[in-house]
């Protein structure tokens, strides 16, 4: 037999060696787990989703109580975590821009500052900084009788209680007017820019942008009828009833998961706007413009390229993270993951849909990133 | 060319140029000091009065606290219960054992970090020697009063999760880097499935599975140590991390490097062993101190799993104490401050070493 044969069977027989041990292993703990499943009377399956949860949700975007199904409360608390997420990602990037761009301030003292928050944030340990921010929130702050009160709003150990306009028509139609003029923003920009791209002459692009955002939303609000009844927190008894509970648990996770990333996203954009090449920005300095234009039409859009893949992966981290809601009592879906297991006993398929959504969350979202990647990459010639 | 005239300029002078030139180049630099230093000021005057003026030092009672109403910290708190954050509940007697075995893990750690150290040989024999040592110090047994591992607890259990987590995965992430290079399909196929599996999923949920759902994989009646199995969990969860770092350095390596190997006659094994490894490796050590960082912090998950580590143990003694528990903050800052020292050394060693080991490589 020739030398390339040789490796080639030894190729194989790596390979077969491999399958067979995972097989070994697998058809091992599945034996077990069969015998296991037995003698505790566990039936494996998904049909303990449609029996009655049994238990209270504190927080809910959908209609819940306990008569509701175990699927229901999955389905709940998996809106939790993508709200809560959602929310912090947009906070933490807010956020951790502007401490970025603070990081490389020409003011010293600013500097200084921004580099602090960052090495003292990333240095301690996520959930441990969720503990602090949890128990300061219902600890320190008052309790409901002796709320603080900031106008119409009550800070308390309850958390924060707004008002909150009553469920009407109108406002459904005010965000709709939101959104159109959300995508009116877009239109209009993108044919200013065409039109600067051909006539050389800039126009005004931001005036009408802001006209209707102010227009559109009044006037589905107005359209549908104009209400204005809102719902008002008042004290009853130890807590307040009416209007709109953002709770100490809501509030503790969304603070500490957007100050933690967004430490890491201040290092991110930190790294992305150094690596914009120097001759770039004394061209824009050639060419007049202030520090503010520089940054933002010369020095982030390419920045954004460097930026983008890492503040994926931190993105991806921020929702991985807020799993760490069960540590303070957030009803995410792991909290209520594990509510259910320890209910049902079906902790196989507890724990394996709870890693398939994460799974699905990782790859929806770098899958997202990579488009808009492929967007803002560099066009060569 | 005459040499420039030096300019010679007064300390004074020249701080009120860096002043100018740092703090107050124009207007709007000028305002951002002042809101700055105003915002500084204010902020650092509370915290010196909470922190130091009215505060309670030294093993006061808590009436001495409460009678401060929230005035000044309470680091009596920690005064008082600094042995039992650091090792819960290890019997106090025999605590200097675990203090000993911290020490001695410090000590390891900074020895690794030391160049002269780099070889596997003595790696594996600093630790492993290091390692008996410790469980000895931990265990008893030899003349020492044996300690049940359910009296372990505290800092030795968050160092043991973090070192272990890390040296145990190392061999397992090369592994599972080699494999998602390999050009057999189907070994490539399972490290690919098996590293991004684990890095779709939080740790939490690895945690769940290890402290849950293990034990119905085992024949009946066999059963592992509830802090074995965290361990475990945590080796697995960490190789797939150190497994992406690896292919990093592995993807840096130049295809003639390779080639050579394959001129010299030399199979795959021990191309990857004495070419491809030792240079890849090396060039990733920074990124995989960064990754010991991220592991350090992620132990303290293992409080979920109700495992007894550091965290658990300052949250047991001052949470869960009916009369201290209004002090947590002054606990938790105790807490931070331990857990930043170690991370903040860790990524200043990482930021050292990049910088060392780029200059030596121009050189």
């Amino acid at each position: 037999m020739n030398m390339q044969a040789t490796e080639r069977l030894r190729n194989v027989l790596y390979q077969v060696a491999l399958v067979g041990a995972i097989g070994l292993v697998a058809g091992y703990a599945a034996f077990n787990l069969i015998h296991n499943l037995e003698s505790r009377s566990i039936r494996i399956g998904f049909s303990y989703l449609t029996r009655e949860a049994g238990f209270e949700i504190s927080e809910k975007l959908l209609e819940y109580d306990a008569t509701y199904t175990y699927g229901r409360a999955f389905v709940v608390g998996l809106l939790n975590t993508l709200f809560v997420s959602a929310v912090a990602i947009v906070a933490a990037s807010v956020l951790g821009l502007s401490v970025g761009i603070a990081r490389l301030s020409p003011n010293w003292l600013l500097r200084q500052m921004a580099s602090v928050f960052v090495e003292s944030v990333r240095n301690v340990p996520l959930i441990l900084q969720l503990l602090m921010w949890y128990g300061m929130v219902t600890e320190l702050f008052p309790p409901a009788e002796r709320a603080l009160q900031l106008g119409p709003m009550f800070l308390s150990q309850r958390g924060l209680s707004l008002p909150w306009p009553e469920a009407h028509a109108g406002w459904p139609a005010a965000l709709l007017g939101l959104v159109a003029a959300f995508v009116f923003w877009l239109i209009w920009s993108r044919r200013t820019q065409r039109l600067r791209a051909q006539t050389g002459r800039a126009s005004a692009a931001w005036w009408p942008s802001l006209v209707a955002f102010v227009v559109l939303p009044m006037a589905g609000w107005a359209f549908m009828g104009a209400p204005t009844a809102f719902s008002m927190p008042e004290l009853g008894g130890f807590d307040f009833e009416g209007g709109k509970n953002i709770s100490p648990e809501f509030t503790a996770l969304f603070v500490g998961l957007s100050i933690y990333t967004a430490a890491f996203i201040a290092e991110i954009v930190r790294g992305g706007i150094v690596a914009v090449p120097k001759g770039q920005i004394e061209a824009a300095q050639a060419l007049n413009l202030t520090r503010a234009q520089r940054l933002r039409l010369v020095i982030l859009p390419q920045a954004l390229r460097v930026i983008i893949p890492p503040l994926t992966s931190q993105y991806l981290n921020l929702t991985k993270n807020s799993s760490l809601a069960v540590a303070i009592g957030y009803p995410d879906l792991v909290s209520i993951s594990n509510t259910t297991l320890n209910q049902t006993g079906q902790a196989i398929e507890a724990i394996a849909l709870m890693m398939a959504v994460y799974l699905t969350l990782s790859l929806a979202i770098s899958g997202l990133m990579n488009w808009y990647n492929a967007r803002v990459k560099l066009v060569e010639r | 060319m005459p040499a420039p005239p030096r300019i010679h300029r007064s300390p004074v002078h020249r701080s009120v140029l860096w002043l100018r030139a740092n703090l107050f180049s124009s207007p709007g630099n000028t305002i951002t000091t002042l809101v700055v230093l105003g915002l500084l000021a204010w902020l650092g005057t509370r915290f010196f009065e909470w922190a130091v003026v009215n505060a309670s030092f030294g093993k006061a009672s808590v009436a001495t606290c409460n009678a401060l109403a929230g005035h000044g910290a309470c680091w009596s708190v920690v005064a008082n219960k600094w042995r039992q954050m650091l090792f819960g509940i290890y019997p106090q007697a025999e605590q200097w054992r675990p203090a000993l075995a911290v020490i001695l893990f410090c000590l390891m750690l900074v020895a690794s970090a030391t160049r002269s150290m780099w070889h596997a040989r003595r790696l594996i024999a600093l630790w492993g020697l290091g390692t008996l040592v410790c469980t000895w110090l931990m265990a008893g047994g030899l003349g020492l009063t044996p300690v049940p591992t359910a009296l372990w607890g505290g800092l030795p259990i968050t160092l043991m999760l973090a070192v272990f987590g890390t040296l145990l995965a190392f061999p397992l992430g090369v592994l599972l880097a080699l494999g998602r290079r390999s050009q057999l399909p189907i070994v490539r196929a399972v490290s690919i499935v098996y590293i991004e599996l684990i890095r779709g999923v939080p740790l939490i949920t690895v945690l769940f599975m290890a402290s849950i759902m293990f034990a119905l994989f085992l024949p009946e009646g066999v059963s592992f140590d509830k802090l074995l199995r965290a361990q475990i969990a945590i080796i697995l969860f960490n190789a797939a991390y150190i497994a992406e770092v690896v292919r990093g350095g592995l993807q840096a390596m130049p295809k003639g490097q390779y080639e050579a190997a394959h001129a010299l006659g030399l199979g795959y094994w021990r191309t990857q062993q004495l070419v491809i490894l030792p240079q890849a490796l090396r060039i990733t050590i920074p990124a995989q101190v960064n990754s010991f960082i991220d592991n350090f912090k992620d132990t303290s998950l293992v409080i979920i799993v109700s495992i007894f580590d550091f965290l658990y143990a300052v949250k047991q003694s001052v949470v869960s104490d009916l009369e201290w528990r209004h002090y947590f903050v002054e606990g938790y800052l105790f807490a931070m401050s331990i857990y930043w020292i170690f991370c903040f050394a860790m990524s200043r060693y990482s930021l050292w070493l990049e910088s060392h080991l780029n200059r030596e490589h121009r050189t």
